[in-house]
């Protein structure tokens, strides 16, 4: 039976330590984005015509975001994790009545919200820069919980596995970062030549970037229920593998 | 005839030996009585850390049972856990939250209510109260430590397990916590602590462990252990040189030194035999004419009996 005293404890834990580094967790995501805003959509943008009937500035919102939640929710459960274990507090944890289900909901909870908020933030600060509108609110809210918590789950296992600082970013800095610029943040996949167009479905985070600009303007390039498949696909994948970490007691227990 | 308690920690067969082949422990078999402070005494590497380790979940074993509160601890962990702490050697903990907010942390954590009180109680009896809104990476070392400790009482154990308590503290301070330890198991805390320094068990527990290479040697109640396994020691300094031990001392345990100076007694077994038989001595320097100009005479400590039970061990392997 889950512990609920321990989750929630992990879990205020967590955000108490978001809100001493709000000025790294909040400020510094948000000035990012709004300077991708200024450039992008109000700059460039202007001398760009629309995209799939929208606004080039208002098209780039769901990209944005979404480069902010996998980055955002990747790098707060990494950091969650590995900084007990770098500081050697994890012996509290591991010795704790708590298994994987309080350790998931308290880490990968708070990460998860973290990025949450961060959403609500940016789509606050968009409007400031660009019009657009969110033509499925209840969806892309589920939608964006669903990657944040995915994504929290495999900043997770980064956690885990990472023996040092510089493993910690690999993988939000060389992997998603790039993946998301060639995801189809800016443009539409369509706008590329051949065969470009073809090999750029192979990149994942096409589907996840899709999946929500479908959410805000009912069109994308992909299927909507590839992009959800693949991203429950993914959440799975995830949770099995943290099983299996805590099953094991890999990296965490000697 | 009472019944035998059951012990609130059953250790059976307990091995671990890690990746590489190091043998951390070997076959311990270990019974650990509620209420008891006891002293697990061993050199580095010698399998201390790691036995907490296995109980408190930080070690996979390899073979064995661990019994806690008379439930298997592999199937029982999570009820068991919620009244076993842990403070352990090495000082691991968020430096940059107050030391409030930690110890509450480690209530929540291991599945208690929120008290207040209990808090402020718990800070208080560790001199922490005044401290509490301090980031924990201002205070000192020996502060920190303290701190540990709150963090390992806030959800009231049964079981305490201290790691090297003591390690690196001045000697104003490891007083301070050995009074702290009495008052735990004044409530009915039982303890069980590593630690380095012998002057620590022989000051505070009920029974000792030697431990060494992975393998429990001995394990005993303190005072038994001191009189089964101690010794009493006196060196005579002599007036004039002796050319060989005087035919009086022949029945006890005497030895004259290479250059005659010295008369060495090694004898007596704890209870008090070993006073007796160097007052003997004395006499019997006396009523021969033997002078001698000083008497130098020691109870053999806990360290001796540890340090000679290691290396008897180092000896026989």
């Amino acid at each position: 039976m889950i512990n609920w005293r321990s989750t929630f404890a992990i879990y205020r834990n967590e955000l108490s330590r978001f809100r001493r580094t709000v000025f790294g967790s909040i400020v510094s995501p948000v000035l990012t984005t709004s300077l991708y805003f200024i450039v992008f959509g109000a700059a460039i943008g202007g001398r760009i015509n629309e995209v799939d009937g929208v606004a080039y500035g208002a098209f780039i919102v769901p990209g944005l975001l979404m480069l902010t939640l996998l980055s955002e929710s990747t790098s707060n459960a990494s950091f969650g994790i590995y900084m007990p274990k770098f500081t050697g507090a994890i012996y509290e944890l591991l010795s704790a009545p708590v298994g994987v289900a309080e350790t998931l909901l308290g880490f990968v909870g708070a990460a998860a919200t973290k990025s949450l908020i961060l959403a609500a933030i940016i789509l606050t600060t968009a409007m400031l820069f660009v019009d657009y509108t969110i033509a499925h609110p209840l969806f892309a809210l589920v939608y964006i919980m669903l990657v944040a918590a995915s994504f929290s789950l495999l900043g997770f296992i980064l956690g885990v596995w990472a023996e040092g600082f510089e493993k910690l970013q690999m993988v939000p800095l060389l992997i998603l970062t790039p993946l998301t610029f060639l995801g189809g943040t800016f443009y539409s996949i369509d706008m590329l030549p051949s065969p470009w167009d073809k090999i750029a479905l192979a990149n994942p985070i096409v589907y996840l970037v899709n999946g929500l600009r479908w959410t805000f303007y009912g069109q994308s390039d992909v299927s909507i229920s590839v992009s959800l498949g693949l991203t429950l696909a993914f959440l799975a994948i995830c949770v099995a593998v943290i099983a299996v970490i805590f099953r094991t007691g890999w990296r965490l227990r000697s | 005839m009472e019944p035998i308690p059951q012990p609130i920690l059953d250790i059976r067969g307990l091995t671990k030996v890690y990746p590489g082949g190091l043998k951390a422990l070997d076959n311990v078999d270990l019974e650990i009585r509620k209420g008891e402070i006891f002293a697990l005494l061993g050199p580095n590497g010698a399998g201390k850390t790691t036995l907490i380790g296995a109980v408190c979940g930080m070690v996979r074993i390899s073979s064995g049972t661990i019994n806690a509160f008379g439930e298997d601890l592999s199937r029982h962990w999570r009820s068991a856990r919620q009244r076993i702490g842990l403070v352990p050697q090495e000082l691991g903990f968020d430096m940059f939250d107050t030391v409030e907010r930690q110890v509450g942390y480690s209530r929540g954590l291991f599945g208690r209510a929120p008290d207040a009180n209990r808090i402020e109680e718990v800070l208080r009896s560790l001199s922490l109260w005044d401290k509490r809104g301090e980031e924990i990476r201002k205070l000192s070392g020996g502060m920190k430590r303290r701190v540990l400790i709150a963090k390992a009482l806030a959800h009231d154990p049964e079981l305490l397990f201290l790691d090297e308590p003591t390690a690196g503290v001045d000697v104003e301070l490891r007083r301070d916590m050995w009074r702290q330890i009495g008052a735990l198991r004044e409530q009915g805390v039982t303890v069980i602590l590593t630690t380095h320094y012998l002057e620590e068990a022989e000051e505070m527990a009920d029974r000792v462990g030697v431990i060494d290479k992975g393998r429990l040697l001995l394990v005993d109640e303190k005072d038994a252990m001191m009189r089964r396994l101690g010794r009493t020691e006196a060196h005579f300094a002599l007036a004039a040189q002796l050319p060989e031990l005087p035919p009086v001392l022949r029945d006890y345990p005497v030895t004259l030194s290479d250059d005659g100076r010295t008369l060495c007694y090694r004898g007596g077994d704890g209870t008090g035999k070993g006073k007796a038989e160097v007052a003997a001595v004395a006499t019997a320097l006396v009523q021969s004419g033997i002078v001698f100009t000083a008497l130098d005479q020691k109870e053999s400590s806990l360290e001796d009996i540890f340090v000679d039970l290691v290396e008897r061990q180092g000896l026989a392997a």
